[in-house]
C-alpha cells in the first residue's frame, strides 16, 4: 500500500486530552529509572527527585503568574477542583456555608457541590446568557452574609465560551470571599494570570496542553487557608499527601514552561484553524447552529448542532474516516443525560443531542480541517437520509 | 465500543427507507431522548413481504433497526411479534448496558407497526362482514343507517348487536335487548 492511500488520522478532540510534547517525555524519562529516588528521602537519589519537582513547581508557577509555594502538586484537575470545594468548604464552614457557581461548570465541580449540598451547604447555581457567559450582577446579587465561596469556571470544556473572571474576581475580593476558577480547559492554551484574575484558587491539568496524564494542581493564594482532602506524611506541606507522582510532574513543568514560550505563537496558529472550520462546516450544511461566544471564546473550541442527525452516529461516521472529534449528545455519555451546558444556553434537549465538540491542537494542519469539512457534508447526508425525523432540504 | 456486527449494520444499514404504500406503519421513540425509529411493512399471507425503516438516532440505534428488518423479512407476523429486545441484540454479538434499552427500540417500533396492520385488518373486516337487512323490504347494506338505504322506512338499530329492527320494536328480536 502506498503512503498516499492510507488517509492521515486526524485527532480534534483535545479538549479531551492532547498528546505529550516530544520534549515533554524526553525529560520524563530518567525519572523512571535513574532518578527514580523518594523525594522524601535523605540521599541523593531523594535530593535530586525533590530538586525536579521544585524546578516543575517554579515553571507551573511562572506559567499563571504565582509564587511556587502557593502551587500543589494533585493527581489531576478533578482532584484539582475537590480539593478547592471541600477544602475551602471545611476550612470556612464556621464563616458560613453558602456557595456560588456557574451552572455549566465541568462535573468535577458540579459532583462535589452536590456532595457538599448533602451535607448541609447551600449552592447557588447562576445561569449563563445564550452565549454562555455568567453576569457578574447575578453573583453580586447572590453574595449573603454565609457565602464563603465562589466557583466560576475560566472557560468552558464544552463551548469554549471564556467567563470574566477579573470581575467576578474583583467582585469576591471587595466582599472578602474566597474565589477559584477551574482553568483546565484553559491552562496552556489562553495566557493566565492569577493577579490579574483575581482568583484565590486555580485549577489546572497537565494532559489538556501537551503534558502527561495523572498530574494537575492547584493554586491556592498565599495565607487562604485550606483543608487536605488526603491525609498523610509531610508532602507539599501537608496538603496534598502522598509520594509525589515525579515524572508526571517533571513533563507537567516542561509542558507549563512549553506554553509559556509559545502562547502567542499557538493562539495565532490555532485561531484561524478554529475560523475556517467554523465557517467550512456553517457553509456547506444546513440546519447547522453555531454554538458559544464568537469571541470570547478558546483559540480552538468549535462547538456545532446539526440538526436530525443524531451526535454519536457522526462521531462513529467520522471515526470510520479516520476522524476523532466528540459531541455532547446524550448517548455518548455513560450518563444518558443531556448536556447541560448546552441545555444551559438555552440549546433545546434535541439539538443539543447533535452537537459536535471539536478542539483544534498543535498538532493539526489546515489540512486536517479541509477533510473534515470535504467528509462531514457527506456523513450528515447519508444520515440525514436515514432520519426519521429530517423534513428535507432548507 | 461497539461490536463488529453493530459496526457492520451502522456502516451498511439494510433495508433503509420507507414504503409508500405499508400496510403497517410503527415508530417508535422521542427525539428528546435521542432516538426515533420508524419501521414500514408490506404484509402478503399473513408474511412480512417487505420492511424498511428510518431512524434518528445513535450508532446501535440505527444497528438495532437494520438488523430488526433482516431478522423478521419474510417471517410470519406472529414470528415478528414474538421477536425481542434480547434476540436483537444477542444477533448484533451484545450491545453496551447503557444501550440495551434506550437505543434498542427497534422491535417495538416493528411490533407497532405489526399492530397497525392487524387493526387495519381487524376494522377492514368488520366493515366487510357488516351486513344491515332491512326489516320491511329485506334489502342488504353495509352499514347502519336509521333508515333504509332502498326502501326509504324508518328502523331502529340495536344498541348492543347491530340487528336492524321495526320502528316500533321494543326488544330486539335478534339478542333481547330492550331498545
Amino acid at each position: 500500500m502506498s503512503e498516499k492511500s492510507i488517509a492521515k488520522k486526524v485527532y480534534l478532540d483535545h479538549i479531551a486530552t492532547t498528546p505529550c510534547h516530544p520534549k515533554v517525555v524526553e525529560a520524563m524519562q530518567p525519572y523512571f529509572r535513574e532518578i527514580f529516588g523518594n523525594p522524601q528521602s535523605d540521599h541523593e537519589f531523594g535530593w535530586q527527585a525533590k530538586m525536579a519537582i521544585e524546578e516543575a513547581r517554579g515553571k507551573i508557577a511562572n506559567m499563571i503568574k504565582a509564587l511556587p509555594q502557593e502551587i500543589i502538586f494533585v493527581s489531576s484537575g478533578t482532584e484539582a477542583n475537590n480539593f478547592a470545594l471541600k477544602g475551602i468548604a471545611n476550612a470556612f464552614e464556621k464563616k458560613g456555608r453558602h456557595i456560588i457557581a456557574s451552572s455549566i461548570e465541568h462535573r468535577s465541580v458540579l459532583t462535589p457541590l452536590k456532595f457538599l449540598e448533602k451535607s448541609g451547604y447551600k449552592v447557588t447555581y447562576l445561569p449563563v446568557d445564550n452565549l454562555g457567559l455568567v453576569n457578574p450582577d447575578d453573583v453580586r446579587n447572590n453574595i449573603t452574609n454565609e457565602t464563603i465561596l465562589i466557583s466560576v469556571m475560566h472557560a468552558n470544556n464544552e463551548i469554549g465560551t471564556i467567563e470574566p473572571i477579573a470581575e467576578i474576581g474583583k467582585l469576591a475580593k471587595e466582599k472578602g470571599i474566597i474565589f477559584h476558577t477551574d482553568a483546565a480547559a484553559s491552562a496552556g492554551t489562553v495566557p493566565l494570570d492569577v493577579a490579574r484574575l483575581n482568583v484565590d484558587l486555580m485549577s489546572i491539568s497537565a494532559h489538556k496542553s501537551y503534558g502527561p496524564k495523572g498530574v494537575g494542581a492547584l493554586y491556592v493564594r498565599k495565607g487562604v487557608k485550606i483543608t487536605p482532602l488526603i491525609h498523610g506524611g509531610v508532602q507539599e506541606a501537608g496538603r496534598r499527601t502522598g509520594i509525589e507522582n515525579v515524572p508526571g510532574i517533571v513533563g507537567f513543568g516542561v509542558a507549563a514552561e512549553l506554553s509559556e514560550k509559545e502562547m502567542n505563537e499557538r493562539i495565532s496558529y490555532l485561531i484561524p484553524l478554529r475560523d475556517k472550520l467554523k465557517k467550512g462546516i456553517l457553509e456547506k450544511i444546513d440546519y447547522v447552529y453555531y454554538n458559544g461566544h464568537p469571541s470570547e471564546r478558546l483559540p480552538n473550541n468549535v462547538n456545532i448542532a446539526i440538526e436530525y442527525v443524531e451526535g454519536e452516529a457522526m462521531l462513529l461516521s467520522m471515526m470510520k474516516e479516520g476522524i476523532a472529534t466528540a459531541s455532547a449528545s446524550t448517548c455518548t455519555m455513560m450518563s444518558l443525560e443531556t448536556s447541560h451546558v448546552l441545555q444551559g444556553i438555552g440549546v433545546p434537549p434535541q439539538t443539543a443531542n447533535s452537537s459536535l465538540v471539536f478542539s483544534i491542537g498543535m498538532d493539526n494542519t489546515e489540512e486536517d480541517i479541509d477533510r473534515v469539512i470535504d467528509v462531514l457534508p457527506k456523513i450528515i447526508e447519508r444520515l440525514r437520509a436515514m432520519s426519521a425525523i429530517y423534513p428535507g432540504k432548507q | 465500543m461497539y461490536s463488529e456486527e453493530v459496526m457492520e449494520h451502522f456502516s451498511n444499514p439494510r433495508n433503509v427507507g420507507e414504503i409508500l404504500d405499508a400496510d403497517g406503519v410503527g415508530t417508535e421513540g422521542n427525539p428528546l431522548c435521542g432516538d426515533v425509529m420508524k419501521m414500514s411493512i408490506k404484509v402478503e399471507d399473513n408474511r412480512i413481504k417487505d420492511i424498511k425503516f428510518k431512524t434518528f438516532g445513535c450508532g446501535a440505534a440505527i444497528a438495532v433497526s437494520s438488523m430488526v428488518t433482516e431478522m423478521v423479512k419474510g417471517k410470519t407476523l406472529d414470528e415478528a411479534m414474538a421477536l425481542t429486545k434480547e434476540k436483537v441484540a444477542e444477533a448484533l454479538g451484545g450491545l453496551p448496558p447503557n444501550k440495551m434499552h434506550c437505543s434498542n427500540l427497534g422491535s417495538d417500533a416493528l411490533h407497532k407497526a405489526v399492530e397497525d396492520y392487524r387493526s387495519k385488518q381487524k376494522s377492514k373486516e368488520t366493515k366487510e362482514k357488516f351486513v344491515c337487512h332491512c326489516p320491511y323490504c329485506n334489502t342488504t347494506c353495509d352499514a347502519p343507517y336509521p333508515y333504509c338505504n332502498s326502501c326509504g322506512a324508518s328502523i331502529k338499530i340495536c344498541t348492543n348487536c347491530g340487528e336492524a329492527l321495526k320502528k316500533e320494536t321494543t326488544i330486539c328480536t335478534k339478542c333481547g335487548t330492550s331498545v
